[in-house]
């Protein structure tokens, strides 16, 4: 059988598709199923591709993804699974754990490198710093972000002695 | 300044100056940013909205930078208006949409641009004429820090700038490299190129923006990461890779002029002889033909034409441009006609 679509080489995938209700069958070669398939994947939108990395958040209990809730916006973490947006500025501390996996996946980090807006800037690092974790997690993220920035800098020297310092104070977290 | 003046002059980066204009078009560089607490625009109500809107307004009021910038209510706006700032690059085709609340801001020289409520509060945007990623992002992070003496702005120290699709979380940058490849797309290397800039993470696009495709040999190169790394890193990242495409785009250049060189000077002569002469024309082709006399203006082979007139006719020729020169609505065969018209003005004058 010759593929449908080149009409040149061996048809070796038969695919069936149903729009509208209406069937159709096409038996196609390797290679034009394959650029059917990149053109798949294209049709395929942001909010899948977010809802389907948001999946890999740290053991999320099937209840509490429902109960998720952001207090501010009233927006369910449910709903962001699906549509791939955050309502509202308080949906980053409300749904907090799950996002901080998520940006990760994303961007391959979840430490702000960037410029602070002036109104902060005078601020001392510790005001500023996530409003709604507890102390030693404080701490421990301002390690983790200066070995963030000794490692962009190439000073791995400094970045051993954070590394160091880090996981001790990840093990008393863990022993407390 | 109105809406109308823009029609009569050239944006900043049409202009066919600054570093590398014979490759790269334009610089862009743009900022997602939002309001503390308030919902994000998708989530937001009447009230909400009108209060962004506000207290943006008043940012904008408040500071002499903006003195000669224009401030339109998309509501306010017709939809051929909406279309023409959608064609000169100011704003998305989600933006043109109506909506309570949604609003742009455009400078004089349309080298800044701001969304107000698209799908962030803000959505500030600067282009520039050629490769000039660093001055555009000097421009815009102080266009920022002017609006964030008067806005209190979504921001963690941990996170960064708060948005509301978290690809944009951290800096909520996105810088943009506007490049015509033609001869890596005729010397079928293109391909490869694209292959190696979505490894690398970054995005390709058409002429168009998001969701468009590559006509007339042009893509525009952006970063997807926006979190980890300082607004400077970014764009040095962007810039190494523009760099290397540039090289590898001036030797397809100059591997065509030497192996292929009748061939090429038939394609760019008779692309030109054709814009000159056209009476009914498609956007397509003028597109397919103007990228092969842009061409033609680097490796010398046509004289007498500007870059910029070619860079003004890329934007002039498209539908709702035709119809506000025109000053009235024209179907699809009018338009053919009109382009044409259009063309060989412009190429005659010359």
């Amino acid at each position: 059988m010759q593929c449908d679509s080149c009409g040149k080489k061996k048809a070796t995938v038969h695919l069936t598709e149903i729009i509208d209700g209406q069937m159709t069958e096409m038996h196609i070669c390797e290679d034009c199923a394959k650029e059917r398939s990149v053109q798949m994947e294209q049709q395929f939108g942001l909010a899948d591709l977010l809802a389907g990395l948001s999946d890999f958040g740290k053991q999320i209990k099937a209840e509490e993804k429902v109960k998720l809730q952001c207090p501010n916006c009233s927006l369910s973490y449910d709903d962001f699974r699906k549509f791939g947006r955050l309502g509202c500025s308080e949906c980053y501390s409300s749904f907090r754990k799950h996002l901080s996996t998520l940006l990760k996946k994303i961007h391959g980090s979840n430490h702000h490198l960037g410029k602070t807006p002036i109104q902060l800037r005078e601020k001392t690092e510790a005001e500023v710093q996530d409003q709604d974790s507890l102390p030693e997690e404080n701490s421990l993220q301002i390690l983790k972000n200066k070995l963030q920035q000794s490692i962009l800098a190439e000073d791995f020297e400094q970045a051993a002695i954070l590394r160091d310092q880090i996981r001790s104070s990840e093990n008393t977290q863990e022993d407390a | 300044m109105n809406l109308e003046d823009l029609i009569h002059q050239t944006g900043e980066w049409l202009k066919g100056t600054g570093p590398q204009s014979h490759i790269v078009m334009s610089s862009r560089v743009r900022l997602a940013r939002n309001l503390d607490k308030i919902p994000f625009p998708a989530r937001a109500n009447r009230k909400d909205l009108a209060e962004v809107f506000s207290v943006i307004e008043q940012a904008i009021h408040s500071n002499e930078y903006f003195k000669n910038t224009v401030l339109l209510k998309i509501n306010e706006m017709d939809n051929l208006d909406r279309q023409f700032l959608i064609e000169r690059h100011l704003m998305s085709h989600d933006h043109a949409a109506s909506g309570e609340g949604k609003a742009i801001v455009v400078s004089e020289e349309e080298i800044l641009s701001i969304m107000i409520n698209e799908e962030d509060h803000l959505r500030i945007q600067v282009m520039q004429s050629g490769f000039n990623l660093f001055e555009t992002w000097k421009i815009i992070s102080m266009i920022d820090d002017f609006l964030s003496e008067k806005i209190c702005y979504a921001f963690r120290k941990d996170w960064g700038y708060l948005t509301a699709c978290p690809t944009n979380t951290g800096t909520g940058i996105r810088g943009s490299v506007m490049l015509h490849l033609p001869a890596l797309v005729m010397t079928k290397q293109i391909n490869k190129v694209l292959e190696a800039i979505a490894k690398l993470s970054f995005a390709s696009r058409g002429f168009y923006g998001e969701g468009t495709q590559a006509i007339g040999n042009f893509f525009q190169i952006s970063n997807q990461v926006s979190l980890g790394h300082s607004e400077e890193d970014i764009l040095q990242n962007i810039n190494g890779l523009v760099k290397q495409i540039v090289e590898q785009e001036e030797q397809a250049r100059q591997a065509l002029l030497v192996q292929n060189k009748a061939i090429l000077e038939d394609k760019i002569c008779r692309s030109l002889g054709i814009l000159k002469n056209a009476h009914i024309i498609s956007s397509q082709e003028t597109v397919d033909l103007l990228s092969m006399v842009r061409l033609g203006i680097d490796l010398g082979i046509v004289k007498d034409v500007s870059t910029q007139s070619i860079n003004e006719l890329f934007i002039m020729i498209q539908p709702a441009h035709l119809q506000k020169i025109e000053g009235k609505k024209l179907g699809a065969s009018e338009r053919d006609t009109k382009r044409a018209e259009l063309i060989r003005q412009k190429l005659e004058k010359l």
